[in-house]
């Protein structure tokens, strides 16, 4: 075994296969930097490269590419505040803060080697991990599963923001959009308003986009500025490390629990880093500055989503089970290799396996130097007026929103989700609780039905079961713990400083949130039993947390405490009505002519009138992102969204 | 250039939307040559896929793209292109109401997407009777027990009716449909639990011991579970059999040793299945395994690009390049190309209307579906 583990090093270390490597590196470098753009793309644009291919230089350059997102799509977390994948998407909270106050070169050195220590955790572990692993994972069944799902809601307890009877509501509006589609045990479809769009469900990038990316661009947009205010970009890139070095037992343990996550087929990626996240406030005794620029906000997800990867790939390889998106479109590329995942990766396979755990190691070590050297520049992108960065900005989550189908409709999702997350922003409903509720709410649902299903209501009892129990309650508990009551994270800024005196919008907002959850009550009753348990659940739920939040808000201004929140309350430039409006012209012109025309025409008149660019800046921006566009979708064969000009007339690529 | 009025049927149509479509539609133009020439040197071919990425049927289409490309007149370029979005349904609605008869574009379906047609679904605006298959892919299934049941074949699967045995189905109208209705047929007692995603899950729910009777497809069965069988933990008990020229139901090519379905309800039974429920799932069968992949074109393209498809498949097919790289995509199975394509694609698309019938009102009565 040990023989064999050095001469797959050796076969690895070709200059054949190690360039294969360094181009899965680069493009995924490229890929991870693109907000919302992430593995799955990447890999997509490698498929049909495969033919004809040797299987080590294949799976050196696609396990490049999957070993660096996680890594690179910290760039936009921390920059921007928009989430680079699912994988980062707790970055944010306190990586974007530390990005407003200068520190961003201190935010991503922390940040990549964290990344680059969970990522070499994952290898090691998964080398070992692959011989014995196999009674572990099925040891996580059904009952597990729900249960697990259980420990992922319970991070809404830190993650709530300032008012927890909020954070339990947003939770709960997520979890219904999350149910959104056709019902795990019964295929009956709830929420759908007879759309096709909708039977699969809100594509998960569309939610992140939509309640992150979108609001955040709009405010930063009325800012006015670039997003770093202070000064002192380009320095503490030790300090960065030295933080990470510094917290080694927390990089350790985050790598651990994204690893074992990773492992379980069922739960998948986009909860780990909220998990990580949720662990480091619950470990640390003053938790005043998490979400407000604490380096260990940064440290504990980028540890945890690197180490994910490595783990992700054990249902993989062994199983032949695919537990995130990326890794199903790894799953096909290994089959058109001729490779066939299952129990013989560890036995006579392994030569193979190795490789991949070789390929990752080396490729966690290349893509961190390559970040770290990019960094600099990429950095001094928040030194930028934003007006100039805005458009691109726009056009990318467009560009990833409508992967998921490829159509007009994806973009409509996406801007659904956005109006959404610009009033959950603004009154301080905290949409990392919206999230977590959203991605668990098909789990929750499909493993406590199957659970019922398979071990009746006794399944409470399974020892397994009890222990993952045990440890969400303390992690309830150390979450709570040292904590006053109102002292939790604020997700969505300083409660304090959004005390309204006209309380009416938030108000009016909370009314409309009920009327949601009377909806899904509404549908809940439409369904057959084993359907209808969880709307209506969720919409009792969320509706008696909403009337209670009501209830504080109508006491009035100063009685309601922290249920008062209006971050627009001071505001006199109108809010980000204006910028939307923007938005909304682009998606409107797409809807007349087409996504990549309505982009050009946005990009110059964009450029023009807000950015006030010369006409010779708005051309090569445009010009630019215009070629960005095509080259990214002619290598994935894509035909950008039509219009009503599509409907009617068949336009030559990229037109139609 | 045997059919003259063909082509220049074609061409006309282009003429005409030439006119009408201002000058944007200038770019047709040169399309309407391809019908004629018949050569397609130089131009993209789209393989419209209505899955997203790394599915079956994506890596399906991935894998013949380049060797259709190299039999194709002319070699041409193709690339596949997903059109995901409501369960499949979305983009081949789609293509069935925008592509044109040109042979630039064809369509890969499934079962997944021939169900809903088969069963009335009101979504669908597609219709299998006018498009035209030029290849057809089967695959195959091969249920398995636990050993813990103590059932050592087939033909024992009697001793089982007194027993609720469960199984992992990803919905009551996917592609599992097909063991659902071969279970009632058997006489089997079986509680369906659904939400699986993917036989993966289901695969490992029984390793698990929380599911007793599963499937999986082919090549799943050779690498996942044929390691449980030489382990002793779990025992095949029949395959689903694959249809011959003439639309018969014969043993899978995969596993020779195996009787499929139709002979084991003769062992359990005594005769020949037959009757609504057996026509039903009869049509379900070859739909969702048999003749599992079409490769369509759209309705009205000329005979002689239909022609150049079909000797394509055929050409690439047979090509001993492709047959060395076959693997697990295509599995053991003959590939129905030429003049196999047809009876096996009128089988696979096609349902006796009181076959549907009893389906529907089986799956509203059972399982809560609504249509």
């Amino acid at each position: 075994m040990i023989d064999l583990f050095f001469a797959t090093l050796g076969n690895l270390l070709t200059l054949q296969h190690m360039s294969y490597m360094l181009a899965g590196v680069s493009l995924g470098l490229v890929i991870g930097v693109l907000p919302g753009v992430g593995g799955i793309a990447g890999l997509s644009l490698l498929l049909p490269f495969l033919y004809g291919m040797d299987a080590t230089s294949a799976l050196a350059m696609l396990i490049g590419l999957l070993a660096i997102i996680p890594t690179a799509d910290t760039f936009t977390s921390i920059l921007m505040g928009i989430p680079g994948s699912s994988a980062s998407q707790a970055t944010v909270l306190d990586g974007f803060p530390l990005a407003k106050q200068g520190q961003a070169a201190r935010a991503l050195s922390a940040a990549f080697a964290a990344s680059m220590i969970g990522g070499l955790f994952g290898a090691l572990l998964l080398t070992f991990a692959v011989l014995i692993a196999s009674p572990i994972i099925l040891s996580f069944g059904t009952a597990e599963l729900f249960m697990l799902t259980l420990f992922g809601l319970s991070m809404v307890g830190v993650l709530s923001g300032a008012n927890m009877v909020k954070g339990i509501a947003s939770a709960c509006l997520g979890l219904g959009f999350g149910l959104v589609g056709a019902a795990p045990a019964t295929s009956e479809y709830r929420m759908d308003f007879n759309l096709l769009y909708l039977i699969d469900g809100i594509p998960l990038v569309t939610v992140a986009l939509g309640i992150f990316a979108l609001p955040e661009i709009l405010d930063l947009l009325r800012g006015g500025g670039s997003i770093a205010q202070g000064a002192q970009l380009g320095r503490g890139w030790f300090r960065g490390v030295r933080d990470t070095l510094g917290n080694i037992w927390l990089t350790l343990r985050c790598s651990g629990i994204g690893a074992l996550i990773g492992a379980i087929p069922g739960i998948g990626g986009s909860v780990v880093d909220w998990i990580a996240y949720g662990h480091v406030v619950q470990t640390t005794r003053d938790k005043s500055q998490f979400g407000k620029g604490d380096i260990r906000g940064v440290i504990a997800p980028e540890s945890a989503n690197n180490a994910t990867a490595a783990g992700a790939l054990l249902p993989t390889l062994l199983f032949g089970i695919p537990g995130s998106g990326s890794m199903a479109i790894f799953l096909a590329a290994m089959i058109l290799l001729g490779i066939q995942p299952g129990p013989g990766m560890a036995s006579t396979d392994l030569g193979i396996t190795y490789t991949i755990i070789w390929s990752l190691a080396i490729a966690n070590v290349i893509g961190t130097a390559m970040c770290i050297l990019l960094a600099p520049g990429i950095a001094k992108l928040t030194a930028v007026r934003y007006a100039l960065i805005a458009p691109f900005m726009i056009m990318v989550i467009c560009f990833a929103a409508f992967q998921a189908t490829r159509s007009f409709a994806d973009l409509m999702a996406l801007l659904f989700m956005g109006i959404l997350g610009i009033f959950l922003r603004r009154f301080g409903w905290s949409r990392p609780a919206f999230l977590i509720g959203f991605v668990l709410a098909l789990g929750g649902e499909r493993y406590l039905y199957q659970a019922v299903q398979f071990y009746g209501w006794g399944f409470v009892t399974r020892p397994l079961v009890l222990v993952i129990a045990a440890i969400t309650i303390i992690s309830i508990w150390a979450g709570l713990r040292g904590t006053k009551s109102g002292s939790t994270i604020h997700t969505e800024g300083s409660a304090e400083t959004s005390v309204a005196r006209n309380m009416t919008p938030q108000i009016a907002f909370s009314c409309v949130v009920l009327a949601g959850f009377g909806f899904a009550i509404q549908q809940g009753l439409g369904v057959s039993f084993l359907a209808q348990i969880f709307p209506i659940a969720v919409g009792i739920v969320g509706g008696l947390a909403t009337l209670l939040l009501l209830v504080q808000q109508a006491r009035g201004p100063v009685a309601a405490g922290s249920a008062n929140f209006d971050s627009e309350a001071e505001a006199r430039d109108g809010g980000p009505w204006r910028f939307l409006l923007w938005f909304l012209g682009f998606m409107g012109a797409i809807g007349l002519v087409g996504f990549f025309a309505a982009l050009v025409g946005f990009f110059m008149v964009f450029l023009r009138v807000v950015a006030r660019s010369s006409w010779v800046q708005a051309v090569a921006l445009t010009a630019g992102a215009g070629g960005l566009m095509l080259v990214l979708a002619n290598a994935l064969n894509l035909v950008f969204p039509g219009g009503l000009l599509q409907e009617y007339f068949d336009l030559p690529w990229p037109f139609r | 250039m045997t059919r003259p009025g063909t082509p220049y049927l074609s061409g006309r149509r282009d003429l005409l939307r030439l006119g009408a479509g201002l000058g944007a539609a200038a770019a047709t133009a040169p399309f309407a040559g391809s019908a004629q020439a018949q050569d397609f040197a130089g131009r993209t071919i789209e393989f419209v896929i209505p899955f997203a990425e790394a599915g079956g049927s994506d890596v399906w289409a991935r894998f013949m793209a380049p060797y259709l490309a190299k039999h194709l007149p002319g070699r041409p370029n193709v690339i596949v292109r997903n059109v995901p979005g409501g369960g499949s349904i979305t983009g081949t609605n789609t293509f069935y109401q925008r592509a044109r008869p040109d042979g630039l574009s064809f369509i890969g379906t499934s079962g997944s997407t021939q169900f809903p047609y088969l069963l009335g679904d009101p979504r669908v605006r597609y219709d299998y009777t006018k498009m035209i298959p030029t290849y057809v892919s089967p695959t195959g299934g091969v249920v398995y027990l636990p050993k813990s049941l103590g059932i050592e074949n087939a033909s024992q699967l009697g001793r089982l009716r007194d027993r609720e045995l469960v199984y992992g189905s990803q919905g009551a109208t996917s592609l599992d449909l097909v063991p659902m209705l071969a279970f009632r047929l058997l006489g089997l007692n079986v509680r369906f639990v659904f939400g699986m995603r993917g036989r993966g899950e289901a695969r490992l729910g029984l390793m698990r011991g929380e599911i007793t009777i599963d499937y999986q497809t082919s090549s799943a069965f050779l690498t996942q579970v044929m390691p449980l069988v030489q382990a002793g933990t779990a025992v095949p008990m029949f395959s689903y059999g694959v249809l011959d020229g003439q639309g018969n139901v014969q043993r899978d090519p995969s596993f020779p040793d195996l009787p499929h379905f139709v002979e084991v309800y003769e062992m359990l039974n005594g005769r020949k299945p037959s009757g609504v429920e057996f026509d039903a799932y009869l049509a379900f069968f070859a739909s969702g395994f048999a003749g599992q992949k079409p490769a369509l074109l759209p309705q009205g393209t000329p005979a002689n690009i239909v022609a150049a498809y079909k000797k394509a498949f055929a050409d690439a097919v047979a090509d001993p390049e492709l047959q060395a790289r076959k693997g697990d995509v295509l599995g053991e199975y003959k590939q129905a190309v030429g003049d196999d394509v047809d009876a096996v694609y009128r089988v696979a698309t096609s349902i006796k209307p009181e076959a549907r019938a009893w389906v529907r009102n089986f799956l509203t009565t059972n399982h809560n579906v609504r249509f």
